[in-house]
């Protein structure tokens, strides 16, 4: 099935998925899978368990490629440029698109560090200039405040939300152009949840912004555009409004509405 | 509903509310229908009846507000479910309307039977009896059609409201035509004015209704499109 969509007049495709199919060895994860992600938007991904949504995400920035014997087939246009050829510099993709993970993972090392330690890899910034990303940055992910006193202390002491806004601060200090959230909340409580929701919310002016996200709730409040999908078959994508009040497909709508299985 | 929820308790909250919908709807067309009869019959003691029932819808109104507001809170609940229970609110409120009309003409009633006037003096209560079985015949389609989640039935009720006000104008003619040619009957001429109204905008609550039936199972929001335009969206 291929589930090609069209984006409404005025959206711009930051990222235009084109038959793309995942493997996992012979598991044929993803299957022809096509897609426009749209600019400075939020665009979520749901559905149940290994439907694909998480892997879909991994391949935006060829984060598969750490493993054996996951490869990935089609094309990845980001800009234009399919960055699932070889000769793309996969260290510049992920600085071009960056990625928070499920649980926080800070580095081992002081929150001015955390921030500091990405950018040191692509510029290299004097003393003052860094001191003002790392502000902006922790600005951005809403935690200057919360850590301005203590940026020689260690990430980790931090709590788990403040932890996942200190990584959110370290993707966006290399200045990507787009963030992936891989279920960012998922090891949150409501508090640190809707900080990071609002968040997202604000990034979307400056980034585009893709989320995967167990909980449909979340994807609801926080995304411009929702995509479906099951079995690793995109089952519908649209803006998330439409998506939620009336889905076009009945797969979907069991699913959002709780009739799934 | 057609399948059911992973949730079997969300599915009794849903069943639940659609139940009270039909109980309060029950209760308002019985209402409308012996404020008919307490017109045709002059029966003051019937219409008082019928003002008795009021207080009993408004309470379920109420009530079944308090539980589309609960379960809003604890289900999220979206799409169809969503629909639903959207239109379970214009619903109640539609039918809280109706159980007005009925009272508006119940105390008309009383004003007819106290103001003396010879029982059914050359008034067109004949007429206006026609009017409210079809007033009556769509606000009962409507509610089965929200019963059964049947579209085809709620496009007929659409299909049929114009009838209903082709009477009203029908009946406002001739009441004008009793006034001018016997002013004694001005005051109750009037009196059945207000009455032919109130069956007319009941006609009207059953087509609200009817849409919103549409609008749970079609998505598609029917209210002040022509009836050709909501033909498309059923078919």
């Amino acid at each position: 099935m291929d589930t090609k969509v069209t984006l409404p007049a005025g959206e711009k495709a930051k990222i235009a998925v084109r038959d793309l199919n995942f493997y996992y060895g012979k598991f044929h994860a993803l299957k022809h899978i096509g897609l426009d992600i749209p600019e400075r938007k939020v665009t979520a991904f749901i559905g149940p368990s290994g439907c694909g949504k998480s892997t879909l995400l991994r391949t935006f920035n060829r984060m598969f490629e750490l493993y054996p014997d996951q490869r990935a087939e089609g094309e990845i246009n980001v800009d234009g440029q399919n960055i699932l050829e070889r000769k793309e510099d996969v260290s510049l993709i992920r600085a071009k698109i960056g990625m928070v993970f499920q649980k926080p993972t800070p580095f081992p090392m002081s929150i001015y560090d955390n921030i500091a330690f990405g950018v040191r890899l692509f510029e290299r910034l004097p003393r003052v200039e860094m001191d003002e990303r790392v502000e902006w940055a922790l600005k951005k992910a809403a935690l200057w405040n919360e850590v301005k006193d203590k940026l020689g202390q260690s990430g980790s002491g931090l709590s788990g939300g403040q932890q996942q806004r200190l990584c959110i601060a370290r993707g966006i200090a290399i200045k990507p152009e787009v963030l992936l959230l891989d279920e960012p909340c998922s090891a949150l409580d409501p508090i640190s949840t809707g900080k990071i929701e609002e968040l997202i919310t604000e990034l979307k002016a400056d980034y585009t912004v893709v989320i995967v996200t167990h909980n449909m709730q979340q994807a609801a409040r926080v995304s411009d555009y929702t995509a479906y999908m099951y079995l690793g078959d995109l089952i519908e994508f649209g803006p998330t409004s439409e998506l939620f009040m009336k889905p076009k497909k009945r797969d979907t709508e069991d699913y959002i509405t709780g009739r799934f299985g | 509903m057609t399948e059911k929820h992973l949730s079997s308790q969300f599915d009794v909250e849903l069943s639940g509310i659609s139940n009270r919908v039909l109980e309060m709807g029950g209760l308002v067309e019985a209402q409308v229908s012996q404020a008919v009869y307490a017109l045709s019959e002059f029966s003051g003691e019937t219409a008082a009846q019928v003002l008795r029932q009021e207080e009993r819808v408004n309470q379920l109104e109420v009530d079944i507000d308090r539980d589309l507001s609960a379960i809003i809170a604890r289900r999220q609940p979206t799409a169809r479910d969503l629909r639903l229970l959207i239109a379970v609110s214009r619903t109640i409120a539609n039918l809280e309307r109706c159980g007005d009309e009925a009272a508006r003409i119940a105390r008309a009633v009383e004003r007819l039977v106290n103001s003396g006037v010879p029982t059914r003096m050359r008034l067109p209560v004949g007429d206006l009896r026609f009017e409210a079985d079809l007033a009556i015949a769509s606000l009962r389609n409507a509610l089965d059609a929200f019963a059964r989640l049947d579209t085809a039935k709620a496009l007929d009720v659409l299909k049929h409201d114009d009838q209903i006000d082709v009477e009203f104008d029908g009946l406002l003619r001739k009441l004008i035509t009793y006034m001018m040619e016997d002013p004694r009957t001005i005051s109750s001429s009037i009196d059945l004015i207000f009455v032919a109204k109130a069956i007319e905008r009941v006609g009207d609550h059953a087509k609200n209704l009817a849409e919103a039936v549409i609008y749970v199972v079609k998505g598609t929001d029917v209210r002040h499109h022509s009836v050709a335009d909501v033909e498309d969206v059923v078919r």
